[in-house]
């Protein structure tokens, strides 16, 4: 199991490595192209050439990146190209954001598509049939439309919530739930359809198992063999479609902020992009990236815990 | 982006399903389909408009009329009205058709092209490139892709087919996984190799043999890969990456939003081409797989279709011919009879039958066994007794008689009787124990499912089974995960589990079938002993003849869901009356000679 968990470490860090280059050259690749955004499109070509040293962008990429990671590491990811503010500081008013909308849409959707993903692979019927159904709209409309609709309706025509804007918790904690819950379900409604019905095949495929119809037989109740075993047993692969899920409203997350003008990771990333501010951007893709890897990393160790056989090596 | 296609789509990709070849033409039997149909018009009506967008509104996206101006639908000159800038909105999403359609075909292009020519070679030729390619398929798979498009903004710029390409390349590993895992299946395959021993050229074989192997899911695929484009073509147009003197949906969808106050209307008509659009592509691909895959889909029937199913088949019941004999009926000392039961699977036309008419009488301590060739029902049998059959199995009629009482009709009487008087010993001990349980807590749990008594109780009694079946230390062996055990030993837990409850009878599906030849003896000897010990009855299913022999007081014998001879053991090795059972008796005669 330590073994296991080491290798999915560096592993980890590998990926973190690579990435982070890729995206680093890819965007800082193109100095004058920088140079240009930041001075505007007037600008003369010496003027042009002055900025990209003074931006250290003539150095060549490997020395770029080396300076950008040995910095990072130290909590230091550079400054705005344009206001000269400390990345890392723009970010942790950020993050925050962020997190809260997709930490509490993957608690709920966890309750909720465990509860009808089970539902319709035990119930079967009439009640699969409707999940199916209901689902395949879930995953089908994008996360922004629901969430316009959503405005439209409770923001605008009966104005239950806000329709924009974020209070910060220490502000007033039930403002703070309030300015969350559109947001929220907005991400919930695709993210439950899709996790619920993964859960459903992942526990059809464990009420398929030999091991199912032997317990049946030897007495013991439906409700214990669905809630002890099968449910036990379908913790691996619903662990996965959770960690799949995080990835989804991590990306889902971008178009909900920029609909309720939430002032998070996603929105900071799409208007740092629009005036090629590549230090925001890179630091809004490091953390995005770290955060893949850190719910990829606990979701790996999760399902070795979870597994007997995984457990004892 | 919560558009992803590999949790739209029905079949998970990665997983090879199995593909019936393509015959007919694709489109052809699409037709055919109703569902298929209507998204196939759909979507050809969309590509239509977009083609003809200049002749539809040959002013072009952006004439200005100050006075539609936020004007609501139905205004004059502008049925779906206007937008902030005054705009005509069916105007702009005609044009923005073209770039949705332009965005569509670049993503495909780009995602088919690298993730299925990376695909094939990795599953044709393994090797490093595979190892590479793999890795950075995972790398690719685990990003969020819309954080990386927003990134790489700064390198295309207000450009949205540069941005379409990007996201092609991010979701080709979906076509790479796909595709890998069908070659590497087909790769074996024999007309493969035969090819190979032909001496055609690796390239001919990959273009005549891959290639077609590969058609049908990526067609599958590509309805919902597309359907991803256009949410997130939109999406990129929403954020407002794409280029705002162009139309498109998404930007139309964005306009209307910052105006949203002036005029809700406007929102509506976007977003609902939008999700109208992406539906009918996750639509499709499901229309599409039921066409190519239809034996992939699972055949569960709503419980009134069930009711209907049975009813059918009651009325068409043949009057089977029941071969009856002594053995049936015949004493009162009978435990568990079988009477005219009947078990079908739905189909496609109906049901098909898979036990016509079965009669079957236990007595108590008797071995019965239930011989006959794979497919021939026993199994079906043995299960019904117990009322484990398989979700979609039909018992179309009869009865399972414990006693006298009929478990079929009450389902209140068989979950009484199931592990309490009637027990069961599985045919492949490593499947059929709990991966997640040890051996004790399983053991002890199902004990006290159906004998109510302590914990400690229960564990007493199971480590006494447990030695009692051959286990040399039940102690230790208690607190082992079933993968810490062998086959046998596994096998041996289970008869534990079976006879702890004190059944009358044991429903023994091959119980020996998958273990070792060693190992078979000493479980048979184990079962003949349990039974002696403790009066109990057994039906032991079978495809073994010396198994019969060996253990079995009387047989019946199966062929095609039917049993065509029953009688005591003795009488059937001396003088089988059915010419199956003399051929069944020859042939397992030839297999033990040429065994020696």
């Amino acid at each position: 199991m330590w073994l296991s968990s080491l290798k999915n470490l560096v592993r980890s860090l590998a990926v973190l490595l690579v990435v982070t280059f890729a995206t680093f050259s890819l965007m800082f690749g193109n100095a004058p192209g920088i140079a240009k955004a930041v001075l505007g499109l007037a600008a003369t070509p010496e003027a042009v050439q002055g900025k990209v040293v003074e931006l250290g962008l003539d150095r060549p990429l490997l020395v770029q990146y080396w300076s950008w990671a040995t910095h990072a590491i130290q909590g230091d990811l550079g400054r705005s190209f344009y206001t000269g503010e400390p990345v890392s500081d723009a970010l942790a008013s950020r993050v925050p954001v962020t997190l809260a909308l997709i930490v509490i849409a993957l608690l709920l959707t966890a309750v909720l598509s465990v509860i009808l993903g089970v539902t319709a692979a035990v119930r079967g019927g009439s009640v699969d049939r409707a999940l199916q159904f209901v689902s395949v709209l879930g995953t089908a409309v994008p996360a922004f439309i629901v969430a316009i609709a959503l405005v439209l309706v409770l923001a605008i025509r009966w104005p239950v919530f806000p329709a924009t804007g974020y209070v910060s918790p220490d502000a007033s904690l039930s403002g703070w739930a309030a300015s969350l819950v559109l947001p929220v379900t907005a991400l919930l409604i695709g993210s439950v359809a899709s996790a619920a019905q993964q859960f459903r095949s992942a526990v059809l495929d464990t009420l398929g198992r030999d091991y199912v119809r032997t317990l049946r037989a030897r007495g013991i109740d439906e409700r214990y063999v669905v809630f002890r075993h099968v449910l036990r047993n379908s913790a691996a692969p619903g662990l996965t479609v959770l960690s799949l899920t995080m990835l989804g409203l991590l990306g889902g997350a971008v178009f909900i902020e920029q609909v309720f003008a939430l002032p998070g990771m996603g929105q900071l990333a799409n208007a740092s992009a629009q005036i090629n501010d590549v230090p925001m951007v890179m630091g809004t893709v490091l953390v995005t990236i770290v955060i893949v890897l850190v719910v990829n990393f606990l979701g790996d160790l999760a399902i070795t815990i979870a597994n007997p056989k995984a457990r004892a090596r | 982006m919560t558009i992803n296609p590999e949790t739209v789509g029905p079949e998970a990709v990665g997983s090879a399903p199995a593909v019936q070849p393509v015959k007919r033409s694709v489109i052809g039997q699409l037709l055919r389909n109703p569902q298929g149909a209507a998204c196939l018009a759909y979507l050809a009506l969309v590509v239509l408009i977009a083609v003809s967008a200049p002749w539809l509104a040959p002013a072009g996206p952006n004439v200005t009329d100050l006075a539609a101006t936020n004007a609501p639908p139905l205004t004059a000159g502008h049925p779906l009205g206007g937008d902030s800038a005054g705009r005509d909105i069916l105007d702009r999403l005609i044009w923005g058709s073209r770039q949705t359609v332009v965005a569509v075909l670049v993503v495909v292009v780009v995602s088919v092209l690298l993730g299925v020519i990376a695909g094939l070679v990795a599953g044709f030729y393994r090797g490093r490139f595979e190892l590479v390619a793999s890795f950075v398929t995972d790398v690719i798979m685990s990003l969020p892709g819309i954080v990386l498009l927003i990134a790489l903004y700064a390198l295309t710029g207000p450009n949205i087919p540069a941005a379409m390409a990007v996201f092609g390349v991010l979701i080709a590993p979906t076509y790479y996984r796909l595709v890998r895992s069908i070659v590497l299946g087909v790769r074996n395959e024999l007309y493969v190799d035969a090819a190979r021993v032909v001496g055609l050229s690796d390239l001919r074989i990959v273009g005549r043999h891959v290639l077609w192997a590969v058609r049908a899911p990526v067609i599958i695929q590509s309805s919902f890969v597309m359907a991803a484009a256009i949410g997130i073509e939109a999406g990129v147009s929403f954020l407002g990456l794409g280029d705002p003197a162009g139309a498109s949906w998404g930007i139309v969808l964005q306009t209307s939003f910052n105006a949203i106050y002036n005029n809700a209307w406007a929102v509506l008509w976007p977003a609902l081409v939008i999700s109208l659009t992406i539906l009918t592509l996750v639509l499709l691909g499901n229309a599409l797989s039921d066409v190519l895959q239809s034996s992939a889909r699972s055949k569960l029937l709503s419980p009134r279709r069930r009711h209907a199913l049975v009813a059918a088949a009651d009325r068409a019941k043949k009057t089977a011919p029941v071969a009856d004999s002594a053995l049936v009926g015949s004493s009162d000392d009978v435990v568990l009879s079988v009477r005219d039961l009947r078990i079908g699977y739905p189909t496609a036309g109906g049901v098909d039958e898979v036990v016509h008419g079965v009669d079957l009488d236990v007595r108590r301590g008797e071995i019965h066994g239930l011989v006959g060739e794979s497919g021939s029902g026993k199994s079906q049998i043995a299960f019904s007794t117990l009322g484990i059959l398989p979700r979609e199995a039909l018992i179309l009629g009869g009865h399972v008689l414990l006693d006298g009482e009929d478990l079929l009709a009450d389902s209140r009487l068989m979950l009484a009787a199931r592990g309490r008087r009637i027990g069961y010993i599985p045919q492949e001990p490593m499947s059929n124990l709990d991966p997640s349980f040890t051996i004790g807590a399983q053991l002890v749990y199902g004990l006290r499912a159906t004998r109510p008594m302590s914990k400690g109780e229960a564990r007493r009694r199971l480590v006494e089974l447990l030695a009692r079946v051959g286990i040399t230390e039940p102690e230790r062996v208690m607190r082992l995960y079933p993968h810490q055990i062998s086959g046998g030993m596994a096998q041996r837990v289970l008869i534990c589990g079976a006879v702890a409850s004190d059944p009358d009878i044991i429903v023994a599906d091959e119980p020996t079938t998958a273990l070792d030849v060693t190992v078979q003896a000493e479980v048979l000897e184990l079962l003949r002993e349990l039974s002696r010990e403790r009066g109990l009855a057994m039906i032991l299913v079978t495809h073994n003849l010396g198994v019969v022999a060996d253990l079995c007081d009387t047989v019946s014998v199966m062929k095609d869901g039917r049993i065509v001879e029953r009688a005591d053991v003795e009488a059937i090795f001396e003088s089988p009356r059915q010419a199956y059972t003399q051929q069944l008796l020859s042939s397992s005669r030839r297999v033990e000679l040429m065994e020696i």
